[in-house]
């Protein structure tokens, strides 16, 4: 919008997701300037992070929690802003960057920015969604505007084409692993290739989602007909002459044939096998079919150390695999992988078939219309047959601040995006990996290659 | 500003590790300084381990963190500059940061000071040799004073460091240009 000399731009915002967590202060900080939100026409609220998933006209216990949630409610009905939460919007309420998409708010060529990293998200739509503090969210409930630094740029080019059994989710945890945690800090992906053009949206969100634990803020797919097939008919998405109007807009938005970038990463799908992390952070990942790696096989001294610390949290030794390792805990969800493409994919594995006993899974939608989705489909059914709870939506285990989290030393594989230590539970240990690997190894009660189960 | 180190060798440091999500529940700003690195510092009867280094009781007081390469990854969590800040750190030297940690950190007047790869391991080993290791942080001259005299720039931005400096308002900043942002939201409307 401007940019003063030496100074960094002012971007102007198209839309501000709040959720409880990271808006508290930010609101407290509009209060006290004696402000109110500049557009709450472009600001959207859900409860997310700390909402219970359990039946949701039961009380919530956690006084914290239920203080963060009343004080929400608050901040939104005093400053004019919807909320999808439990006392409004309820049958919309769900995880912010799911609901985004689900509501048509993310529209390409958007600037979209949340206090959530994931907000990463929404760039599948060829938006620019990015994660910000709350000092940031209370500069834009104030300004609508944000300051930025232009970032670098990066061509992750996904060559060919997935094998049967792997997953978009796989294709990221694969870069992740190849790249590094750190290996896209400074620059904004665009995901290029075969492999993405063929990807439907939610696979190209699942994509999008994780580009935060490569170290970019941002990822970015080109829109096309699958983007707007997906948006066309979405309540807040143009209507009539205004919707073709703005797909013609949104045709010009991709990246020029030749354009160049500042560095580019390349993964080869074709030759992909099912992803799994073994330590952690997201970078520590590996083919399922792969064994531990040896820290004595590390060459930088620093790197061998973060290795054995992260070994020795997860209680592992070098060299061992995967396959078969035991796990406590199976969670299908988070802003990852908790769309209905997902929990169809979960189900159709898990369909007459029973949980290992002794292994609690749960199911958790990204949203309420996915989880009335699902019903429709029987896919609730399938799930509780199997033994798996069924929940109502939310983060839930993902970030493990609402009750739903791992016992101190539980090994879980999870199809959410971090396996930081104690990120789902004090104590608790993580196995990212995709829903088919989830719903497999919730079957067999061990970690367990899920093209080993399907037709 | 002067101040002996706190050294943390460690890689990756996400923002769950600096605080974990179940301190988020918090609707202000302050306190979080005892909650800094929670599951690293304390055991789970909530007694402190005596051997995590800022438990050590000359620790108290230091402003200085030194720690791994990629500081501050994972989410986007503001109470991650807020926990260190409310310990009382003010500067963190790393070899990089993630994106928006540092932004964070810079909004909260914690300084992120990127320095190379020798210097960093330098750092560790002079630490090593002295725990009570002082260096001087001068964010005006963008220096780094090392205990041997070696002087070390590192990188700011010239506006995050007029802020910081001199205690510049962003969002006041902002709000200055509302005829900019009136006229720009007008041209969008059309």
């Amino acid at each position: 919008m401007a940019q003063e000399p030496e100074s960094p731009a002012v971007l102007y915002i198209d839309l501000h997701l709040v959720h409880e967590v990271t808006s508290p202060q930010a609101f407290d900080g509009l209060r006290k300037r004696g402000l109110r939100v500049r557009r709450p026409d472009r600001t959207f609220g859900t409860l997310d992070h700390g909402i219970p998933t359990h039946d949701r006209s039961l009380p919530i216990l956690d006084e914290m929690a239920a203080r963060q949630i009343a004080i929400m409610e608050n901040n939104a009905a005093e400053n004019g802003v919807m909320l999808y939460g439990i006392k409004t919007g309820a049958d919309k309420q769900g995880i912010v960057h799911v609901i985004g998409p689900e509501l048509g708010l993310t529209q390409p060529g958007k600037t979209i920015v949340c206090g959530d990293s994931h907000t990463a998200t929404h760039g599948a739509f060829g938006a620019l969604g990015f994660g910000i503090g709350t000092s940031e969210v209370e500069m834009v409930l104030a300004t609508q505007c944000l300051l930025q630094r232009k970032p670098k740029t990066c061509n992750v080019k996904v060559n060919g084409r997935l094998q049967n059994g792997v997953t978009a989710k796989d294709i990221i945890l694969g870069i992740i692993a190849k790249y590094g945690v750190g290996g896209g800090t400074g620059y904004v992906f665009e995901y290029t290739g075969e492999a993405i053009r063929a990807m439907n949206m939610e696979e190209r969100m699942t994509i999008c989602n994780m580009s935060i634990e490569g170290g970019s803020r941002a990822g970015m797919i080109a829109p096309d007909d699958t983007t707007f097939e997906f948006l066309k008919g979405r309540e807040f998405c143009p209507k009539g002459a205004d919707w073709d109007k703005a797909v013609a807009h949104w045709r010009t938005l991709p990246t020029d044939d030749g354009a160049t970038y500042d560095a580019t990463f390349e993964l080869d799908a074709d030759t992909l096998e099912p992803m799994i992390t073994y330590g952690t952070n997201p970078g520590m990942g590996m083919h399922i079919t792969d064994r531990v790696p040896d820290p004595q096989g590390v060459g930088d001294l620093s790197q061998r150390r973060a290795l054995e610390k992260a070994l020795a949290y997860m209680g592992l030794q070098p060299n061992q695999p995967l396959l078969g390792h035991p796990v406590d805990v199976v969670f299908i969800g988070s802003c990852t992988n908790s769309r209905i493409g997902d929990l169809r994919q979960a189900a159709a594995m898990l369909k007459g078939k029973r949980v290992k006993d002794g292994v609690r899974v749960m199911v958790v939608p990204g949203s309420e219309p996915i989880k009335k989705q699902a019903e429709r489909e029987g896919l609730d059914q399938i799930f509780k047959n199997a033994g798996a709870e069924w929940r109502e939506a939310g983060c839930s285990m993902c970030i493990a601040m609402n009750g739903d989290q791992l016992s101190p030393g539980q090994y879980a594989v999870s199809t959410s995006n971090r396996n930081f230590e104690g990120r789902q539970g004090k104590g608790g240990r993580t196995f990212l990996a995709s829903p088919l690997t989830a719903a497999a190894s919730a079957i067999t009660g061990v970690v367990t290659d899920a093209r080993t189960m399907m037709k | 500003m002067n101040s002996k180190i706190v050294p943390l060798s460690a890689e990756n440091v996400d923002t769950d590790q600096i605080i974990p999500a179940r301190f988020l529940k918090v609707t202000d700003k302050l306190g979080l300084g005892k909650m800094l690195f929670s599951d690293w510092r304390y055991n789970d009867d909530g007694s402190p381990k005596p051997e995590f280094v800022i438990n050590k009781p000359e620790m108290a007081g230091r402003q200085v963190l030194l720690a791994g390469d990629n500081f501050g990854c994972g989410s986007s969590r503001e109470h991650a500059p807020w926990a260190l800040t409310g310990w009382g750190i003010r500067a963190v030297i790393s070899t990089s940061f993630a994106d928006i940690f540092r932004n964070n950190s810079l909004k909260n007047g914690l300084l992120p000071v990127i320095v190379d790869k020798d210097t960093h391991e330098q750092l560790f080993s002079l630490c090593e040799e002295d725990p009570n290791t002082e260096v001087s942080v001068d964010l005006a001259t963008q220096t780094l004073n090392l205990p041997d005299g070696r002087k070390v720039t590192f990188p700011i931005d010239a506006f995050s460091k007029t802020c910081l400096l001199n205690g510049v308002d962003e969002i006041g900043y902002v709000q200055g240009m509302r005829e900019k942002i009136e006229a720009y939201e007008k041209a969008m409307a059309k």
